[in-house]
């Protein structure tokens, strides 16, 4: 069987789509997780800061007309607790730096007693985070404003992030990982139905055109329904040809039958030599055609029957015995000797006996056919291993022919002369050892001229 | 110990912009000079001529040219003057971590620096090699009889009911112009209750002030104190021998452990070169005779429920707070109206 050009495959380009979709998803989760936790961080240290800077402004008292401080200790603690950043502060009334770090910027934006402002710039070599709160303070009667900077450099900030970056990079990495596998299976998964729909039309045999039973997805079953109505569609056409075939071969076989009849009828009745040598002739040719329209009904039926063989045990002793007794007479016209050779143990096969009588016959038919008048045949069935049935003659063999070809339908050799046949014998035999699981094996006589065919069936 | 106060060292900015002023100076050549380490320190020739010399041996390439200044030159001589050194031993933690905060400071990490406790370094910046506590230093003569107050509240109790023994015969820091005792009163007044009820003691009873632990302890040696307050162990450590009759008392209540720390200017030819001497003062512990010699203790990590008494201070912007000009001014107030009431 050949199979069409394959365009893609579903399962890569289903495994490339999820791996797609999930590595956009990993990036997304990345960002997001980075975006989320830098914020968290960062608010985390505006807290910190935040609470730093208004307990130092809390700390703002007046004394007798002076604005003091007392800087307190856990204000500068609570921001060196966590990390080693750099901390610096400056605390103005009105204005004027009181005390701290008189060159720290102000933040931009304005303070307005209500909330915090925070802005990032760099100072002394590193960005410093820092926040101003503001408090008015009554000083004798006075309003004061104090504002207070608080400044911390973003060290343990970059570790945090660093960290995270890290974790996400990980937890990121692993997502896709593991997606991409999923999607690998999931995709596998998928097409699994296709591949099994697949193999179960494969395995069909060859003549085996009964619709396809098994369980498909939904997707799938349009295309189980256009298979089956497929083969239905061919199995009627072929079982029309064959219809036609055996009706043909019934129609040319009666009439024939008749005429021979007569002509025998005749042959008895004249004593002219001439016409008695005329009519024999007709009637050798009589019979030639019934046996072809015989043969051509045989193969219809074989390739028929192939599709569901009756099969039973048989005796493959019995089913020779038979065959040779029934052409005795036809091998006796020759003056040929059929010997049988029979194993010491019984042989027996499952088949189909009207498909393996017809092989045999058509082979001992054969084998009579081409050889010369008195010869001998040799018949011999052997057990070993598998059921052997060499059919041995002592005629003109296969010379020059092609073996492969003279299974193939009305294919016939250049050996044949004037021998009359229509191609189907070896034909027939063929398909029957196939339709069984076995072989036809045609090959030269070993020992001296003549042909062997033997037919290989497997032990039941 | 060469302590000057913060004030006292704006006092001195104003005075004297220009040159260090250099107390000692030595240098230690090699045959063979590679290169050359410039330290700016505050502890004595003497005292650490033992570890440069150790440390020549391992680098037997490199000169060593050693200053010494008090910690508030030290401090000026680099903030302001950007004086060139490749590495400032202090033990004026305060001034260190304001060194390093403010930026005058290059970071430097390795395999040594890492081993340090957690507490003994800040930000890769300055690291601490001694851990020296304070003790009290008595004189045994003097306190003949009386028991030895192991707490703060038990030498309150004492100096209250004994004035006929402790009246003029208390030393401790002048927190005005020493750093390290303004270091370790302003340690004291965070970790106990105690602390200005004992200077109000002191004050009452007419306590000396000193500017160092050194004259302190010739004091107790010689009689003329009968107890001083907030001595750095190490120092009264080593003077134990060739002074007969002192005795040391560590408190069970609490003790400041001052650390003695190294930085790496940003002066420094290179943050490397120094490192090598940063690496080798980290690894002290591993030195038991340069301890021995110094009489420096090195740091070691403190093992849990070990002393939990003995607090190394904290290495951080936490020693920032009393550096702040109007909480040193409260302070010193607060200080000067318990110590001199009469
Ligand atoms: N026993 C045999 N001896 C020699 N040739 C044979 C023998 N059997 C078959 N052949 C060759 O194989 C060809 C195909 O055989 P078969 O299919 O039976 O057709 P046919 O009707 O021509 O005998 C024959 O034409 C003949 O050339």
């Amino acid at each position: 069987m050949r199979s069409g050009d394959a365009t893609g495959s579903i399962k890569r380009r289903l495994v490339v789509q999820l791996g797609l979709v999930t590595a956009l998803l990993s990036i997304a989760f990345f960002l997001a997780v980075r975006v989320v936790a830098e914020k968290a961080a960062t608010d985390t240290q505006d807290n910190i800061l935040a609470a730093s800077a208004t307990s130092i402004v809390e700390a703002v008292y007046s004394d007798s007309g002076e604005v003091r401080l007392e800087l307190p200790y856990s204000a500068i603690t609570m921001l060196s607790t966590v990390s080693e950043d750099r901390v610096f502060y400056r605390v103005l009334v009105d204005g004027e730096t009181i005390t701290g770090y008189d060159d720290l910027p102000l933040p931009e934006g304005r303070a307005t007693g209500i909330g915090p402002v925070f802005d990032t710039y760099p100072f002394r070599g590193e960005a410093l985070r820092t926040v101003q709160v503001a408090r008015t303070l009554s000083v004798q009667d006075q309003p004061r404003q104090v504002n207070v900077v608080v400044g911390q450099t973003r060290l343990g900030l970059g570790a945090i992030s660093s960290r995270i970056t890290t974790n996400a990079v990980a937890i990121g990495t692993a997502f896709f990982l593991v997606a991409t596998a999923l999607s690998f299976l999931a995709a596998q998964n998928a097409i699994a139905p296709l591949d099994r729909l697949a193999q179960v039309v494969a395995r069909r045999g060859p003549n085996d055109l009964r619709p396809v039973t098994a369980a498909a997805p939904v997707e799938l079953v349009p295309l189980v329904g256009g298979l089956n109505s497929f083969m239905e569609r061919l199995r009627q056409a072929l079982t029309r040809s064959e219809d036609l075939i055996t009706e043909a071969a019934h129609r040319v076989r009666t009439p024939l039958a008749t005429v021979r009849t007569q002509a025998e009828v005749i042959h008895r009745q004249t004593d002219h030599p001439a016409s008695k040598k005329a009519l024999r002739e007709m009637i050798r040719a009589v019979d030639e055609s019934s046996r072809s329209a015989g043969q051509l009904l045989d193969h219809a039926m074989v390739t028929f029957r192939s599709d569901q063989l009756e099969t039973q045990e048989i005796n493959a002793a019995d089913l020779l015995r038979d065959v040779v007794d029934r052409l005795q007479p036809t091998a006796e016209l020759k003056d040929i000797h059929l010997a049988l050779e029979l194993d010491d143990d019984p042989v027996t096969v499952r088949g189909d006996i009207i498909l393996l009588q017809n092989a045999v016959r058509n082979l001992v038919d054969n084998a009579i056919k081409y050889s010369p008048a008195d010869t001998d045949i040799l018949i011999k069935l052997s057990g070993e291993g598998a059921c052997q049935m060499a059919f041995i003659d002592q005629g003109r063999g296969f010379g020059e022919a092609d073996l492969t070809q003279l299974t193939s339908r009305f294919s016939r050799g250049k050996n044949v002369d004037d021998v009359v046949g229509s191609g189907l014998g070896l034909t027939i035999a063929d398909d029957v050892a196939r339709a069984h699981g076995g072989a036809l094996d045609i090959c030269s006589n070993q020992e001296g001229p003549g042909a062997c065919v033997t037919l290989v069936l497997p032990l039941s | 110990m060469r302590h000057i106060g913060f004030a006292a060292l704006l006092i001195l900015l104003a005075q004297t912009a220009g040159a260090l002023e250099l107390e000692e100076s030595r240098r230690y050549e090699v045959a063979d000079p590679q290169s050359e380490l410039r330290v700016l320190s505050t502890a004595d020739v003497e005292v650490f001529e033992p570890i440069i010399l150790a440390f020549q041996q391992e680098n037997p390439a490199t000169t060593v040219q050693y200053d010494v200044a008090s910690s508030s030159e030290v401090m000026r001589g680099l903030y302001e003057e950007g004086a060139a050194y490749d590495i400032a031993l202090s033990s004026a933690m305060d001034l260190q971590i304001k060194l390093a905060n403010d930026g005058l400071a290059l970071s430097y990490s390795s395999a040594a620096t890492e081993s340090l406790p957690g507490w003994a370094t800040w930000h890769d910046q300055v690291f601490a090699f001694t851990q020296e506590p304070t003790v009290l230093v008595i004189s045994k003569a003097a306190l003949e009889g009386v028991p030895v107050p192991r707490s703060r509240s038990a030498l309150i109790e004492l100096l209250r009911t004994r004035p006929d023994i402790f009246d003029s015969r208390i030393g401790t820091y002048d927190v005005r112009t020493s750093g390290a005792g303004y270091l370790f009163a302003t340690q004291d007044s965070r970790n106990t209750e105690n602390f200005w009820q004992l200077t109000e003691v002191m004050g009452r009873l007419n306590a000396r002030l000193y500017c160092c632990s050194g004259q302190m302890i010739r004091d107790v040696g010689d009689g003329r104190l009968a107890i001083a307050y907030n001595v750095l162990g190490s120092y009264a450590q080593s003077r134990l021998a060739d002074t007969p009759g002192i005795e040391i008392v560590e408190m069970d209540d609490y003790v400041s452990v001052m650390l003695r720390s190294a930085l790496i200017p940003v002066t420094a030819r290179s943050a490397d070169e120094s490192g090598r001497m940063i690496d080798f003062l980290a690894t002290l512990s591993a030195r038991p005779d340069l301890v021995a010699q110094t009489g420096l203790p090195a740091v070691v990590p403190l093992r849990p429920n070990e002393a939990p008494e003995r607090r190394p201070i904290r290495l951080g912007p936490g020693l920032l707070v009393f550096l702040d000009k109007m909480r040193r001014e409260t302070f010193l107030r607060s200080w000067v109206s318990s110590m001199e009431q009469r």
